[in-house]
């Protein structure tokens, strides 16, 4: 998925003078995991900008950016070093247009290398989607497919709102059949696809989680049951329509996410979609997430991320008939 | 015309008075300091010189050692002070038993040399648990990843040790990359306000994993940004063990007796990539790395030393032979680590648990259970 996003932005550099990229260690380096490769080479280190190790300082200065009408996009070298720069983000970023009554735009791209399984030391695998979830007014977008990846940054890159653009690293090393012919069409942020069809539950998931799930669905066909898989791709806007639709083709759902569960993700999708097919539910909304706890250290993170045996169980769960005892475990 | 003016009885509370020092007594000099070579190496404890020699040593070799369990996948990522173990040597040697030290990422030997285990120092390095040593047991901070976020603390610790009339000094360690965050900015304002006992220690090593001082930092020198907070800045060689340790005692010292925080620049280079898997080549020049090497730490206290008697070809021996029994028994200990348990991840996140923990732990000793049995059938 690299080598997708590096398309994504040189092609968006190329056809935009507008668009700039800043960040620590995305010029001469190319970024620890070298997602501005050769960008700085091609475009000037004026347009890939290595900056100094401060992340309030690179969303602050991308503000002012904005506001004088460049696209920055930056890039937080991982996760949890994003934090610095929460003040620019929650107090300036996410409410800049609001404030000012749409005077201000702010068409930033902020790239997040996010979320875990690749084996790092701690502070390197957060899933932060929460907290800008939580936020009114950003974006907030994760791929999962190479075909998205591409289409979903340049469509970040294009949108006149902030966007958190959420990289998950462990399919930055997937190989991607990729050619310049071959570059898709450019979704819509805010839609939803259904990556697999299934008539016995429907696993509701983004992001890394995507190939966990699909392969849960692999697996599934054992026991008999066939699973739609849906990938929502952007978390904020919601994509009420296709996700609800989906529920009620299956009539029981499973989200699932390794950010942590409580107060997580999956409680507002679980909610959003009471809310909406109630009457068509056979069960309660299960939620598959990451552990209620700190990210683990690498050798315990097993233990921590959704796991096929995990979802298997919570669709277990859901193959009950009403009236049985089985239920009761629900 | 007469205006009357209706006297007020304004009581002023005691006014705080801003420090009545000249600016230029703050500022460092141009020339780092250094002692070793120059006539100030006379006259220093002959013991001190060796204690000094022993731990560069060592420090060496423990770099050696661990850059090589990285290399071979037995530690998940290590960060090297090859080159840079004057600075580490110092900074613990500094300190008294009551001070503390507050590293970052990159300074495990810092924490060896204060007493801290190495392979409980590397514990998260091999990714077996985010910490591995008691922070109290040696005044050593947790080693800390997100960069500056540790020097409030420092200064924190120091402000609550004056607070309870102890006189304990913080020694809190930063890069040079570390001193654009807004934390560094932050921390050295406020230890310079409530002069807080604390030392600040910048590691200049030239990058920030590739991004050079230069595209860091437009001041001379990252030692002047104290005169701003009103604080004196100190620059020194920092490949001179014997310079870093005066420099950082007299500043303890100093910060102790109520002279409060000193911000010391020391001038060193990183030797090798910023972690194992890192790739230096793609923003250096291997050149500008062999000219390091001849100013390498270890040799220039190595010949320093020779010249002045106080160490002879058997003493470098002993001190050769000392360190690979060190390394020995880290490799041999590191290798027999046991696995971490799992259960442990829900042991420590709240002093007590909540309900919704618990069910997830029943959840993965169950599953672990299941494991077990299904291994034990196989
Ligand atoms: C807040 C924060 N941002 C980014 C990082 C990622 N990162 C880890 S080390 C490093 C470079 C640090 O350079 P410097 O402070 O000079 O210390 P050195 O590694 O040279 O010892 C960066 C950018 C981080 N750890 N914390």
């Amino acid at each position: 998925m690299a080598q997708v996003l590096n398309a994504a932005l040189r092609d968006a550099l190329r056809e935009d003078p507008a668009v700039h990229i800043m960040g620590e260690d995305v010029g001469t380096l190319g970024g620890v995991f070298r997602i501005t490769d050769g960008l700085a080479a091609e475009f000037g280190s004026d347009r890939c900008a290595d900056t100094p190790l401060a992340e309030a300082g690179i969303l602050g200065t991308a503000v002012g950016m904005a506001m004088n009408g460049l696209r920055p996009v930056v890039e937080m070298q991982f996760d949890s070093f994003a934090y610095p720069a929460f003040e620019q983000l929650v107090s300036h970023v996410a409410r800049m247009r609001n404030r000012t009554k749409g005077r201000i735009q702010l068409p930033i791209t902020i790239r997040i290398p996010y979320g875990g399984g690749i084996g790092a030391v701690e502070h390197h695998s957060d899933s932060s989607e929460g907290y800008y979830m939580h936020t009114p007014g950003l974006h907030v977008v994760c791929p999962a497919t190479h075909a998205d990846a591409y289409g979903l940054l340049r469509a970040s890159i294009a949108s006149d709102d902030p966007v958190i653009f959420l990289e998950p690293k462990r399919l930055y090393w997937s190989k991607a059949q990729w050619s310049p012919q071959s570059i898709p069409e450019v979704d819509p942020i805010g839609t939803a696809a259904v990556r697999r069809h299934g008539t016995s539950a429907t696993l509701i998931t983004y992001g890394p989680s995507l190939q966990v799930c699909m392969e849960a669905a692999d697996e599934a066909i054992k026991e008999g049951w066939q699973l739609e898989v849906l990938d929502l791709r952007s978390l904020v806007p919601f994509d009420d329509e296709t996700v609800s639709a989906a529920v009620r083709r299956t009539g029981r759902a499973v989200v699932v996410h390794e950010s942590a569960g409580f107060a997580g993700p999956g409680a507002e999708i679980a909610a959003r979609i009471t809310e909406r097919c109630f009457h068509h539910l056979e069960a309660p909304i299960l939620r598959v997430a990451g552990l209620d706890i700190p990210y683990p250290p690498p050798m315990l993170e097993s233990h921590h991320l959704p796991s096929v045996d995990r979802i298997l169980d919570a669709v277990a769960r859901l193959q009950w008939e009403p009236g049985t005892s089985d239920g009761e475990s629900c | 015309m007469t205006t009357t003016v209706e006297k007020v009885d304004v009581t002023v509370s005691t006014p705080v008075q801003p420090p009545q020092i000249d600016p230029a007594a703050l500022l460092p000099e141009r020339e780092p300091f250094q002692v070793l070579g120059t006539a100030r190496a006379g006259g220093i404890d002959d013991e001190l010189l060796r204690t000094l020699y022993w731990d560069v040593v060592r420090g060496r070799r423990y770099n050696l050692q661990a850059t090589a369990l990285a290399k071979q996948g037995r530690l998940a990522v290590y960060p090297s002070t090859t080159g840079q173990e004057a600075c580490e040597v110092a900074a613990a040697r500094a300190l008294s038993p009551q001070d503390w030290l507050f590293p970052t990422y990159r300074d495990t030997l810092a924490a060896i040399v204060r007493g801290v285990d190495p392979v409980e120092a590397l514990a998260v390095m091999r990714g077996d648990w985010h910490h591995g040593y008691d922070p109290y047991a040696h005044r050593v901070a947790p080693l800390t990843t997100p960069l500056a976020t540790q020097l409030p603390h420092a200064v924190g610790l120091a402000r609550a040790a004056r607070l309870k009339g102890e006189d304990t000094v913080a020694l809190a360690m930063v890069g040079d990359g570390g001193t654009s965050e807004g934390d560094f900015y932050e921390a050295v304002n406020f230890a310079a306000v409530l002069q807080a006992p604390v030392v600040f220690l910048v590691q200049n090593n030239r990058f920030a994993i590739s991004v050079p001082l230069a595209k860091q930092s437009a001041a001379l020198a990252l030692a002047d940004k104290a005169v701003g907070f009103g604080l004196p800045g100190r620059l020194v060689d920092g490949n001179d063990v014997v310079a870093v340790h005066q420099v950082l005692a007299e500043a303890v010292e100093r910060a102790r007796h109520g002279g409060g925080p000193t911000l010391v620049e020391a001038m060193t280079y990183r030797i090798d990539p910023h972690t194992n898997s890192d790739d230096d080549s793609r923003y250096r020049d291997p050149s500008e790395v062999e000219r390091w090497r001849g100013h390498d730490p270890v040799l220039v206290l190595e010949r320093s030393l020779r010249d002045m008697g106080v160490l002879d070809d058997a003493d470098v021996e002993g001190a050769a032979r000392s360190a690979d029994d060190f390394a020995a028994d880290l490799r041999e200990r590191h290798d027999h680590q046991p696995s971490p348990d799992p259960m442990t991840l829900f042991s420590h996140v709240f002093a007590n648990k909540t309900p919704q923990l618990s069910e997830q732990e029943a959840m993965v000793r169950a599953e672990l259970q299941a494991q077990a049995e299904e291994d034990s059938q196989l």
